[in-house]
């Protein structure tokens, strides 16, 4: 039985990039990028990543969505495709990406392969959700999520490997984003998290099944939530930041958790849930605490995407020498040597949390990693 | 490049079952005789002899073959491998791959030295000693340290020394429980971050800067008086020498901390760079890496660790000493952290590298280090001229006696990565190369060291192996990923045969079963 890869382009995504806008999404800025002579380069980079998948044509059937939404780069690799759904050829919309996305989770397909920014990603998450891996080709000008290869081309290799059931490649949860356009393009980023979606990815030789595996990342997962509750103080207050690493100390605590909010315990019991700035200030009143973040999204920040209830206030108030950061060696080795980023919204705090921290990536364990703004 | 004419190599394949499933029941290799009458009345009943619980209850099951078919089973089993004797093993960094001189096996044969016991009485055992101590002797020359022990196993052994001794050193000042943090960078050995953490410390690990080092501003940044120490490389496995290892040792020692210098890499300085002179207090040295002693096949294998005299109080026990007329073994060192292994060191290994230094010389010794960082510099030019390879950091900085490479660019273009050009340059009669400790920090990596036994062709073989495979990526990139062609094991497709930690890590198994009863 053939393989099924569903595979989606937005063909807009990328297009103000190059003539200097900041994203693509709404037809005002669409309409301008135009104007200022874009081209569509989405398309191109799907090809590019495509193309690593030709030896397996003819063990692969594509399912995708009309014209420049993959049909077109589909045909011309000679892949044969299943072209599902209806569009208008020169205009694409986010309904179309989840009416695309939920026609490929209908017809069974293995995983879906998306040319597109954050944008992209959020529409398709909001229909698959963890039901079926996903890996996204970058091809938008802003990307923060985590679910996208490092190029289409291993876009593509990964892809393959995974359709070839290669025991190389295993899936992983990685961070989808939701980042306000209006307020990116005044200058001002603002993001959240918004969800999880499962991306393949592939791990070494010599690292065993297990390691490499998302049951190995459980593992040092594990590992790093003995460290921190090894570490618990009594009467103290842990603010634990969103994210899956986090997760994994409320796990080992057995205690109920917000994927993608922050959570206060003490003394190893849940004190409250899901909480806001303010309510962080009020519960830290007269008591000592530590802050427990991690790494969230592809761009490295540790403060400011996706945990801006972690306010600089709060921070002020708990203390700079009191941030614990928490991540998998896995997670801090893809940012490939770039440094951990803040953005707290106060220039002087940034400039305070920078230099360098201590990692916690396992029992006993810890990288010494820069932090900059 | 120069145009080699490539080998076709291609290796025996014997599809020999295991020497549990040859043979025939009954069939012996040796038949003893029975033992005189009069011995075993004298003996009496010699099952008795056993302590009960010792005797086995079920019957034992080992092979039963001719001394002829074990000796086949073995032989057939040696061809389908290429050591280093066979296939050039350039590829193989921080390895050290060096000749073992078969001569040293003449000395290590002789029965003057493998019919020892080590619990001879001292007086029978003045030779081997004096052979330790006249080698403990050259080894402080070299490095410049005071003191040296030979019983370490191996190289991760001896920084496990290490670590126990800057514990016993802090407990002994009444700071262990203050100092819990051992420093290392990720370059160096993993063993330097997981020895410190069996020896109870936790670990932090350096990253590197943008120029390769180990990042000075972040070591600045978590010394503290929670440090013990650091334990760390020079030159790390990319080949990069560090100029101020010196600042590094300093910053350490200004808040109270002891540092290690783990020689592993230390072909490129014999000669050249003392550890002493840099400032450590303890350093160590692969006998069986730079020293000679054949390397690989699990041992045996000795880390020679080494410290200033304000340390050698904590040294293992026994440490050989000479008092001007016999030399002795030393056990009354009230300081000692003990045993890290039974006796007092592999001596094979000893006798062997106590043979090279007497071969070499003071000069041939630096000329150990000048023909390997040589041969090194050649082979990373002829390297750099292929396309597909790229060498990151220190962008025009010459490395040592090895390097780290990067098929990063190729895997982009082709899909072929280092894995895969590994398989199939065997191909050609060479070694697959060595890639990186884990983790990968430079993507897609090779890491060959071509120490001063390999001749300029080798070198030129080699480089033309790897240029060939490379092209070959380019050209047909699902050829190269389907090798290698001529070897009795082809790729591996089914890793869960033998990657599963849950089947085949026996010590964890056995743990499990005793303390677990799973």
């Amino acid at each position: 039985m053939r393989k099924k890869l569903g595979f989606i382009v937005n063909p807009i995504a990328g297009m103000g990039g190059r003539v200097g806008l900041k994203g693509s999404d709404g037809s005002e800025i669409l309409k301008k990028a135009l104007e200022l002579g874009a081209v569509p380069e989405s398309p191109v980079r799907a090809s590019q990543a495509l193309t690593r998948m030709k030896s397996i044509r003819d063990d692969i059937e594509i399912i995708t969505y009309p014209y420049h939404m993959g049909q077109y780069e589909a045909a011309n690799l000679g892949f044969t495709a299943r072209v599902i759904g209806k569009t208008a050829e020169n205009e694409t919309t986010a309904a179309d990406t989840e009416e695309a996305v939920k026609a490929m989770l209908e017809m069974g397909v293995d995983i879906i392969l998306f040319a597109g920014g954050d944008g992209t990603a959020r529409n398709i998450h909001d229909v698959v959700g963890m039901k079926v891996p996903v890996l996204g080709i970058p091809t938008g000008v802003k990307i923060h999520s985590g679910v996208y290869a490092t190029s289409p081309a291993n876009a593509g290799d990964l892809v393959y490997k995974f359709l070839n059931k290669s025991q190389k490649v295993v899936l992983k949860e990685a961070e989808v984003m939701d980042i306000d356009e209006e307020a990116f393009r005044e200058d001002r980023v603002s993001a959240r998290l918004y969800g999880y979606m499962k991306v393949p990815y592939e791990r070494t030789l010599l690292q065993s099944a297990k390691a490499g595996s998302s049951a190995g990342e459980a593992v040092s997962m594990d590992s790093i939530a003995s460290e921190v509750i090894n570490g618990m103080e009594e009467d103290w207050l842990y603010i634990m930041g969103p994210g899956t690493t986090s997760r994994a100390v409320m796990d080992k605590l057995s205690l109920k958790n917000t994927l993608l909010g922050v959570d206060v315990v003490c003394n190893k019991t849940l004190l409250a849930s899901d909480v806001n700035e303010q309510e962080l200030l009020t519960l830290l009143e007269g008591k000592k605490a530590k802050i427990v973040v991690t790494i969230i999204g592809g761009q490295g920040y540790i403060f400011g995407r996706g945990n801006q209830q972690i306010s600089h206030r709060v921070i002020r108030r708990v203390g700079i020498e009191n941030v614990v950061v928490i991540s998998t060696e896995s997670k801090i080795l893809a940012l490939e040597g770039n440094p951990l980023m803040v953005d707290t919204g106060d220039q002087e705090m940034n400039k305070e949390l920078s230099g360098y921290v201590k990692v916690v990536t396992g029992l006993g364990k810890y990288m010494a990693y820069r932090v900059t703004y | 490049m120069k145009n080699y004419k490539l080998r076709d190599y291609h290796g025996a394949s014997w599809d020999e079952p295991l020497i549990m499933e040859v043979g025939n029941k009954g069939e012996r290799g040796i038949i003893p005789p029975w033992a005189d009458q009069e011995i075993r009345e004298a003996v009496g009943d010699a099952a008795g002899l056993m302590p009960g619980p010792m005797l086995r209850k079920s019957e034992l099951k080992l092979p039963e073959l001719s001394q002829y078919h074990v000796l086949q089973h073995y032989l057939r089993l040696s061809q389908e491998t290429m050591g280093m004797d066979l296939g050039a093993d350039i590829g193989e960094g921080t390895c050290t791959m060096k000749y073992s001189s078969k001569m040293h096996e003449l000395l290590v044969r002789a029965d003057k030295f493998c019919q020892l016991h080590p619990l001879q009485p001292e007086k029978y055992l003045q030779g081997v000693l004096e052979i330790a101590y006249k080698f403990e002797q050259f080894l402080k020359e070299i490095s410049g340290m005071h003191q040296f022990t030979f019983q370490p196993g191996g190289g991760s052994h001896a920084t496990y020394t290490n670590a126990c001794v800057v514990r016993k050193y802090h407990e002994s000042r009444e700071e262990l429980k203050q100092r819990n943090e051992m420093i290392t960078t990720i370059f160096s050995h993993p063993c330097d971050a997981a020895t410190p953490a069996t020896a109870g410390f936790k670990v932090i690990t350096l990253m590197p800067d943008e120029n390769g080092y180990p990042d000075l501003e972040a070591l600045k940044a978590i010394v503290s008086e929670r440090t013990a120490g650091i334990m760390f490389t020079n030159p790390e496995d990319t080949g990069i020498f560090n100029p101020k290892v010196a600042e590094y040792v300093k910053i350490v020692h200004d808040v109270g901390g002891l540092c290690f210098y783990d020689q592993a890499n230390a072909n490129g300085i014999l000669g050249i760079a003392r550890a002493f002179d840099a400032g450590f207090d303890a350093c160590h040295f692969n006998l069986h890496k730079t020293f000679s002693s054949p390397h690989g096949c699990e041992g045996p294998a000795t880390g020679a660790y080494g410290v200033r005299k304000e340390l050698a109080g904590f040294l293992p026990v026994p440490v050989v000493g000479f008092d001007g007329e016999q030399y002795f073994l030393d056990y009354d060192r009230s300081d000692s952290i003990g045993k890290v292994r039974s006796f007092f060191g592999n001596l094979e290994c000893v006798l062997r590298s106590y043979a090279w230094v007497m071969n070499m010389g003071e000069e041939g010794l630096r000329m150990v280090a000048e023909t390997a960082v040589l041969n090194n510099n050649y082979l990373d030019k002829l390297l750099l001229e292929i396309k597909g390879v790229s060498r990151p950091y220190a962008e025009g900085k010459r490395r040592l006696e090895q390097a780290r490479y990067s098929l990063e660019k190729l895997k982009e273009d082709t899909g072929v990565g280092s894995e895969d050009i590994r398989r199939r340059i065997i191909d050609f009669g060479i070694q697959g190369y060595w890639l990186s400790h884990h983790p990968w920090i430079v993507p897609e990596p090779f890491t060959p060291e071509p120490c001063e036994t390999y001749s300029k062709k080798d070198i030129e073989y080699w480089a033309a192996a790897m240029a060939q495979t490379i092209k070959e990526a380019h050209e047909d990139p699902g050829y190269v990923m389907n090798s290698p062609y001529g070897q009795p094991i082809r790729g591996i497709k089914d890793y869960s045969a033998i990657d599963d930690p849950e089947k085949w890590a026996m010590t964890w198994r056995a743990y499990k079963r005793k303390f677990r009863n799973k």
